[in-house]
């Protein structure tokens, strides 16, 4: 039906999440229909990014300049290092605009079922950062999952014994939540972390 | 084909963009995978944690096919456990163990029984959950058809003072009949044959016996190793404040 350049088109379009075969078929079809206004744009973004973007080697992030923005930027509190699992995570965290510190992107969590271990996982260089003397509390911002917390866990482990404070987002109600839509391990968690007023 | 069960979460492996393959341990249905639509999205990927206790409703046109599941939670088990780094290594080492040692679609009534008891004891904190979990391995190995005998010495038949286990055939065995042989066996800790709560290297001993038959007859026997959560769970008792 299309040439060989169409297909490798879709088919790459088609590995990109939230595309199927149809929905990559239909994006193929609209890039090649508007080739100045999409397709070439969408080139050199592609070609600029594929360059030029790289993870920053101190801190996991993906940023066109080594170290990265977050890393470089002299008015973030070097003494607060928040650990995510993955820079989604941090984009996540970015976006609240309430986090001034810096970040370790682990690139996974543990998992027994995927036969992800410590030594897959950026742990080592989050340890040798942890022990500069800069460095006053590292939070772990894991997911609430068996996953997510048995890696806070061991994390928790590795970083024992260094001065400094470990701490973990709190897990519970989130807000806009009412009580009798949450299940009740959140509302165990909710109630296990309370605070006076 | 359709069925309904009340069953536990062992694992949900993410399956295409939003859905997971999913794997419970139901009683009447025993380790049973399925479909679960969306099961890996934001919404639902809570509900498929390990140890989540589920009313399951499987569905497939064959009773071979992989099927769809729809559940329901019933007790998020998962998360009342995951303050507790010791606790929450036991429900990931028990619900790797299920996955990976028995077979699928085969009913293992005693096993989810077990494993129900295991999760009350890790959920209540009772302080002798350590013993509950070997006592859970030791019904896992008896259920897949190795057992331990400890009712009496594998020598001389004695039923009294019975203090180690013999790596070779599973048999209790006296501390008079050990004699040379003793640093080749096992430790038998008390708790197992009703001697006692367990106490010192009890639990430790305990986990070494049963990981050595669930490591000789279930994973070595075919070409595997122990689940690396149950190793996660050794490290954490042996070693409770740190790991290195």
């Amino acid at each position: 039906m299309a040439g060989p350049e169409i297909d490798a088109l879709i088919q790459c379009l088609a590995r990109l999440p939230g595309l199927g075969p149809r929905s990559a078929r239909r994006a193929a079809l609209v890039l090649l229909k508007r080739r100045e206004a999409l397709l070439e744009p969408l080139r050199r973004a592609l070609e600029a990014a594929a360059s030029a973007v790289r993870a920053c080697p101190i801190c996991g992030n993906l940023d066109s300049i080594g170290p990265c923005a977050i890393c470089a930027d002299s008015t973030r509190d070097a003494s607060l290092i928040c650990v995510v699992e993955d820079v989604a995570d941090l984009w996540a965290l970015e976006r609240t605009h309430s986090f001034k510190g810096r970040y370790h992107v682990l690139g996974g969590l543990l998992s027994a079922l995927d036969g992800i271990g410590p030594e897959d996982l950026a742990i080592a260089p989050l340890i040798a950062r942890a022990k500069e003397p800069a460095v006053k509390e590292v939070i772990l911002a894991t997911s609430a999952t068996v996953e997510g917390q048995t890696t806070a866990h061991y994390l928790t482990d590795r970083l024992a014994g260094l001065p400094l404070v470990i701490s973990r987002l709190a897990h519970g109600v989130p807000v806009g939540g009412e009580l009798d839509y949450l299940d009740d391990g959140t509302l165990s968690a909710a109630l296990k972390a309370r605070r006076p007023l | 084909m359709e069925w309904t069960d009340r069953g536990i979460v062992l694992s949900a492996r993410k399956h295409g963009e939003g859905s997971a393959v999913v794997s419970i341990l139901t009683a009447d249905h025993g380790r049973h995978a399925g479909l679960a639509r969306g099961g890996a999205s934001k919404r639902l990927r809570g509900l498929f944690m390990p140890g989540n206790e589920v009313t399951a409703r499987w569905f497939a046109r064959l009773d071979e096919h992989l099927g769809t599941f729809e559940c329901e939670l019933i007790a998020s088990r998962a998360a009342r456990v995951m303050d507790d780094p010791a606790r929450l290594a036991a429900l990931a080492s028990a619900c790797a163990l299920i996955e990976a040692g028995l077979p699928e679609r085969h009913a293992y009534g005693v096993i989810h029984g077990a494993l129900i008891g295991l999760l009350d004891a890790l959920e209540s904190g009772a302080p002798n959950w350590p013993e509950v979990y070997v006592r859970f391995e030791v019904t896992l190995l008896a259920e897949l058809g190795f057992g331990l005998d400890l009712s009496a010495c594998a020598v001389s038949g004695a039923t009294e003072n019975l203090a180690f286990v013999s790596p070779r055939s599973g048999r209790a065995v006296t501390a008079e009949s050990a004699g040379p042989y003793r640093a080749r066996l096992f430790s038998l800790p008390g708790f197992l044959i009703g001697a006692a709560a367990a106490k010192g290297a009890d639990i430790g001993d305990g986990l070494a016996l049963t990981g050595y038959f669930l490591n000789h007859h279930l994973f070595a026997a075919a070409g595997g190793r122990l689940p690396p959560a149950r190793e996660r769970l050794l490290d954490r008792l042996a070693n409770p404040r740190g790991l290195d």
